[in-house]
């Protein structure tokens, strides 16, 4: 992917600066409100979703060490995005609530054709398991 | 950076309604603990509510808990979230009082007086013993303490640690484990571009470490690491897995059946065990020094002393057989033993938490504080977070989601009255002032600036990105310079 990406997110702040340019997005959040985000070609999610004050996290800071900024993508929308690379599946794998649609957002760089794309974000859990086990004792 | 006006709006509007029912004061909130526990606390804190003040309290003269002590020094990436916190430490709000220990310098009651509300984010401090004769050896360490020494932690940091030797036992299969395997069986020239101290750096350069053998009690489906760290050791430069091929083979009928975390990460464990490699890992394997070994099914009984009866020349182990399935399976000792030759062992089979106070109901068992989702039982306005409350489980992920759910929590308990605002509290004026009748001064974030600073151009000199202060005092004398 050749898209710009911005590591630190100041692409994300900068309006679009034509109509073709942009991509709509709709974000749901932890406590199911739907928020429309006019994103633009080239945009982080992780990024965008923080200048529209979107919780999520992204504690490695989009450098694939974390799992902080999992997101559920529409499923009309998977096919149209390349497949993770193995360190993004890796991480994946940490994520609580994993599913099939399962993203990293800061691997989500907006292309023309993902306009439309709803952006789900898991349900925080207390569950402390990484793999969802329930833990007994030995 | 963050822009998250929806939800201050939402507090804005929450805090003037309660306002107009009481007097309610500026809510005053301490956190006790500046690791990810801690600073996630602060960071939901701040986001959801307009004006609470939030005072954050650490034993160090330096913040960021295990992201600067824990974390693995060849995994730079994961503590980027020091950015996220340093932007939490620079608001009005949060003060950061470092160098100041809870318990001796101020107490816990004290700290109720001075506060509405309490969040304990204090972590593990102690690990757990294999309580077995010949621990007390000197060739046996934590490595709890391990991975403090090569990161540069105060208290570790002038451990004697004998790499003189060719065979390290680690006991443990969780991702500590793979950590302090890691470290001892990476080539140099990479370990230089980490923030390893130079002295560790001396010690691991002269390193006669060869074999590194992590054990387990119950079988490869068993293993707490993770497929990352499982994936570094397989591509380990200079370093080949030495797996015995019997141990893996049920693994096959096993993997499909598994959700896919488990699955993936069997399957590579698998993979490396029984399958031909590609030819240039292949090749790599071939010829490389050294050795990382995986155990299963064994129970250290005894630590074997060598001939001067001070140094480590082995581990006797029991055979373990499973009862059980899935979950509920559990390792079961047999008569048989066997021994493993090794010069230095590591024990790395989990952290456990000690007790601040003796008014809190502390589970000595789990070595964490008795808690429900977060609010400590029995204590109005006393909330955990992250291992203290937990345990020692889970990545940064987790400890994000306990942060968040505890200071979520609180803020809803101010909301809602449950924890009482309508009393002015002293705050972290009434706890300088306790201070400074001992003459102790905390080091604050700024004075923390300055020692990063200074670590990080020292670092810049020597081409790492930075290079750690060990002794407290001189971390102190940096600060306040």
């Amino acid at each position: 992917m050749t898209s710009p990406v911005s590591h630190h997110g100041s692409y994300e702040y900068q309006d679009p600066k034509s109509e073709e340019e942009v991509v709509n997005v709709t974000f749901i959040d932890r406590s199911g409100n739907k928020v429309p985000v006019r994103g633009k070609i080239g945009d982080n999610i992780l990024y965008l979703a923080h200048r529209y004050g979107i919780e999520l996290e992204g504690a490695c800071e989009a450098s694939l060490a974390c799992s902080t900024c999992h997101v559920y993508v529409d499923d009309n929308y998977t096919d149209l995005l390349p497949d993770p690379v193995e360190e993004e599946d890796d991480m994946l794998d940490l994520a609580v609530f994993l599913r099939d649609n399962s993203r990293l957002g800061c691997q989500i760089i907006l292309t023309k054709e993902l306009d439309g794309m709803t952006l789900t974000l898991p349900q925080a859990t207390r569950n402390f398991y990484v793999d969802g086990h329930v833990p007994k004792p030995h | 950076m963050l822009l998250r006006l929806g939800i201050s709006r939402w507090a804005a509007c929450r805090l003037s309604t309660s306002a107009a029912t009481s007097t309610a004061h500026v809510p005053k909130v301490c956190i006790v603990g500046s690791g990810p526990a801690g600073f996630y606390a602060a960071q939901q804190i701040i986001k959801s509510h307009e004006a609470a003040e939030v005072d954050i309290y650490e034993k160090l003269p330096v913040p960021f808990g295990l992201v600067r002590y824990g974390v693995a020094p060849d995994h730079p990436e994961v503590k980027n979230c020091i950015n996220t916190f340093t932007q939490t430490a620079s608001k009005n709000r949060v003060t950061f009082l470092g160098n100041i220990d809870i318990g001796s310098d101020v107490t816990f009651s004290q700290l109720r007086q001075a506060y509405h509300a309490i969040i304990l984010a204090y972590g593990n401090a102690k690990d757990r013993k294999l309580d077995i004769p010949g621990e007390e050896l000197s060739g046996v360490l934590s490595a709890r303490q391990f991975v403090g020494w090569y990161n540069g932690l105060p208290e570790d940091a002038d451990l004697k640690v004998n790499l003189d030797v060719e065979s390290v036992a680690v006991v443990g299969q969780g991702n500590v484990a793979l950590d302090v395997a890691r470290i001892l069986l990476t080539p140099m020239d990479m370990l230089r571009k980490t923030d390893i101290p130079e002295n560790v750096l001396a010690c691991l350069d002269k390193s006669q470490v060869k074999y590194v053998t992590l054990i387990g009690r119950r079988g490869p489906q068993n293993v707490a690491f993770t497929i990352k760290e499982l994936r570094e050791m397989v591509n380990l430069p200079g370093c080949r897995p030495n797996l015995i091929a019997g141990d893996y083979q049920h693994l096959k009928d096993l993997i499909p059946s598994l959700p896919r975390p488990r699955k993936r990460l069997l399957e590579l464990l698998a993979k490396t065990a029984l399958d031909t490699p590609a030819p240039a890992l292949a090749s790599a394997w071939a010829s490389a020094q050294k050795e990382w070994r995986l155990r299963f099914l064994l129970s250290p009984v005894e630590v074997l002393a060598g001939a001067d009866g001070q140094t480590v020349s082995g581990l006797k182990l029991a055979h373990n057989r499973l009862e059980g399935d899935g979950d509920n399976q559990r390792a079961v000792q047999t008569e048989e033993t066997e021994s493993l030759e090794c010069g230095l062992i590591l024990r790395s089979i989990g952290y456990k938490g000690v007790p601040i106070d003796s008014s809190l109901p502390f589970d000595h068992r789990t070595g964490t504080i008795a808690n429900d989702n977060g609010r400590v039982k029995g204590h109005n306005g006393v909330y955990v977070s992250g291992w203290i409350g937990t345990g020692p489980v889970g990545v940064i992920l987790s400890t994000m989601t306990s942060g968040f759910t505890s200071g979520k929590m609180l803020v809803a308990d101010i909301n809602s009255g449950q924890v009482d605002v309508s009393s002015a509290r002293g705050g972290k004026e009434e706890v300088l002032d306790i201070l400074s009748k001992k003459d102790k001064k905390p080091v604050t974030f700024s004075d923390w600036n300055r020692l990063d600073k200074f670590e990080t151009e020292i670092g810049a000199k020597l081409g790492k990105p930075r290079e750690k202060v060990t002794n407290i005092q001189k971390m102190i004398d940096i600060s306040h310079d």
